[in-house]
């Protein structure tokens, strides 16, 4: 549905959770799952309160991984905070570094030449799509197919993590991107390589579609359990596949045409119920859309240098002044508010996750569920620890 | 999408009242702010999501700020009454001297809402809200009865600026445990001194251990 349809009478408390009630037999169990359970992805904790199989109250807690990294982007320069972005969301250390260079790029009003924003293109893409397909695998996992569909996913990231490695040097924690362009030029190799694998893939998401669609198991835990409002969405602040799988059409990567991102013919997928399945439907169909900008970016890729020789690098020093700058992330709305007061260091440097803000919305979505299916669940919203907690 | 001005004008129209001003900004992205007065922040809030035109459904990003209590020193001319001899004659003249002064201006800590609109696709517009000072007067009205995506945000900015958020249904600490004091994201925070033994101390970490084997002994640190 559009959002259109919003513009209803809002009582007080509509985008609260709701009170459920007990069955009024027997005594309520308070069970901490988590900070150390298989499913949490990392040190995370959900108390849960449950009335027999039934959710009747659920309080995230988070901090297990605080490292106050908007303090320590605070201490150091602009530059140095660029391999702390990897940090953020480990798995899409690429996003990361473009959201950052692109809200510094704000700041100063720097240009960034043609084949870098072709190469952020295809390196974005490339992290989506072992993102997507990594999440995939984890709801997999997570209902007990245990290992192989998991491996089937961690066979294509290893390819695209290959790529990651003989360009930028890390499988994982890239720190490629500069203000105003990339750190190195990808060669005619690299190029081929990475043609290759892009042309592997709709082989592999085929094979992998066939876990989502017809999975007889599969479809009946995760069609209708974990229901997602879309006004409640949008009040939420959710963002990425799951604000698509609500039904929501939003990607910012049609709304800003940050970098390069207008040039490019895709489709946003929606979901029609906001349920689970919903969510990891987009997910799939948007590797798709990937792969087909990953084969127009890699065929328009122009020559010329990667980096702004214009960009300033020793002695970067932004005008006073404030920038928000953002980008779709594989797991949504990643953003990063900067304010300069004109010396080395920023004056205020702020992350806005979308892990933890897709996280609001948790307990709205396991009320009233069993608790087997909190796990999948949380599974769907696709979170990184390491950018939750900071 | 409206200017800040239009929408200033829009607000102080529908909200009757209500303070805004146009906080310009610099940068050559040049995303100018709105001042709200915390007073009137809820019903601004509210006609902002509810109006036609704006319906800025959707709140991205909220995040503090901390400005220090700035002294600024400034040059004053000042005309008082000097007694000279003139022409062997002691007389009353009047003297205009500069003097430096000194002025504490509080500082204070800000929110700032980033909003965006789902349905007509535009942003961001941004609002800010600032505190009276640092120590005591810290509330400021929460959104989150507004938008939903203040809920663990504005927890945040409780939790590490320090800003009390009236009206907020579940103001607790977020990323640091609840026994913790302070709120390390102030500009004037100092790290508590957890020192842990080290065998074998060298360069700075020698420095502080000699530091908390000195505090030790005067009791300020335990063991």
């Amino acid at each position: 549905m559009s959002s259109s349809g919003m513009k209803t009478e809002k009582l007080p408390g509509w985008n609260r959770p709701p009170v459920i009630d007990t069955d009024g037999e027997g005594e309520l169990l308070e069970v901490a799952m988590g900070p150390h359970h298989p499913s949490t992805h990392g040190v995370f904790r959900m108390d849960v309160v449950l009335d027999g199989e039934r959710v009747i109250r659920l309080k995230p807690v988070f901090g297990y991984l605080h490292r106050n990294h908007e303090q320590l982007g605070q201490s150091q320069s602009y530059l140095a905070s660029m391999p702390y972005t990897d940090r953020l969301d480990y798995f899409c250390s690429l996003t990361n570094n473009w959201a950052y260079a692109l809200a510094v790029e704000k700041l100063v009003g720097q240009e960034v030449p043609e084949r870098a924003e072709y190469l952020r293109v295809i390196l974005a893409e490339l992290t989506r799509v072992q993102n997507h397909a990594s999440t995939i695998g984890f709801l997999l996992q997570e209902m007990g197919a245990s290992g192989t569909p998991l491996m089937y996913a961690f066979r294509e990231r290893e390819k695209i993590l290959d790529l990651f490695e003989s360009l930028t040097g890390s499988r994982m924690m890239c720190n490629y991107m500069r203000f105003g362009g990339c750190r190195v030029d990808a060669s005619p190799a690299w190029l081929e390589a990475t043609r290759k694998v892009v042309a592997g893939l709709p082989a592999f998401v085929d094979e992998f579609e066939r876990f989502l669609m017809t999975n007889e198991i599969l479809m009946a835990r995760c069609q209708g359990i974990g229901i997602l409002r879309p006004d409640l969405a949008v009040n939420a602040g959710i963002s990425g596949p799951m604000l698509r799988g609500s039904g929501v059409n939003y990607d910012i990567r049609k709304i800003d045409h940050y970098g390069i991102y207008d040039r490019f013919k895709f489709r946003v997928p929606l979901g029609d119920h906001g349920d689970i399945y919903d969510r990891y439907m987009v997910r799939m169909l948007e590797m798709r859309e990937s792969i087909s900008i990953l084969n127009q970016a890699l065929k328009e890729l122009p020559g010329g240098p990667v980096m702004d020789p214009k960009a300033k690098i020793r002695n970067f020093r932004p005008k006073p002044g404030e920038a928000y700058g953002r980008i779709e992330a594989p797991k949504g709305e990643l953003g990063f508010y900067l304010i300069s007061d004109g010396s080395p260091n920023p004056y205020r440097y702020r992350v806005r996750p979308p892990s933890l803000i897709n996280l609001t919305v948790l307990e709205d979505m396991c009320l009233g569920s069993n608790v087997a299916d909190v796990v999948l669940i949380f599974g769907s919203v696709d979170i990184v620890l390491g950018e939750v907690d900071r | 999408m409206k200017s800040v001005e239009e929408i200033k004008a829009a607000i102080e129209a529908a909200v009757h009242g209500a303070m805004v001003t146009v906080i310009p900004n610099p940068a050559p992205i040049a995303q100018h702010s709105l001042l709200i007065d915390p007073e009137h922040a809820h019903s601004v809030a509210e006609f902002l999501r509810e109006d036609e035109e704006l319906a800025l459904d959707f709140l991205s990003n909220v995040t503090g700020v901390d400005y220090l209590d700035k002294e600024i020193a400034e040059k004053i001319k000042v005309t008082r009454q000097v007694s000279k001899a003139v022409d062997g004659v002691e007389q009353m003249i009047e003297e205009t001297v500069e003097e430096t002064r000194k002025r504490v201006v509080p500082g204070y800590l800000e929110a700032v809402y980033h909003l965006f609109s789902i349905s007509k696709k535009h942003g961001p517009v941004i609002i800010r809200m600032r505190t009276g000072n640092r120590t005591d007067q810290v509330e400021l009205p929460s959104l989150t009865p507004v938008w939903r995506s203040a809920e663990f945000q504005e927890r945040e900015i409780f939790d590490l600026f320090g800003i009390v958020f009236k009206g907020h249904p579940d103001l607790r600490r977020i990323l640091m445990w609840d026994e913790f004091k302070d709120h390390p994201m102030r500009r004037d925070y100092v790290e508590p001194d957890d020192f842990e033994y080290e065998p074998t101390p060298h360069d700075e970490v020698l420095k502080r251990a000699q530091e908390h084997k000195a505090k030790v002994a005067a009791g300020e640190a335990r063991q």
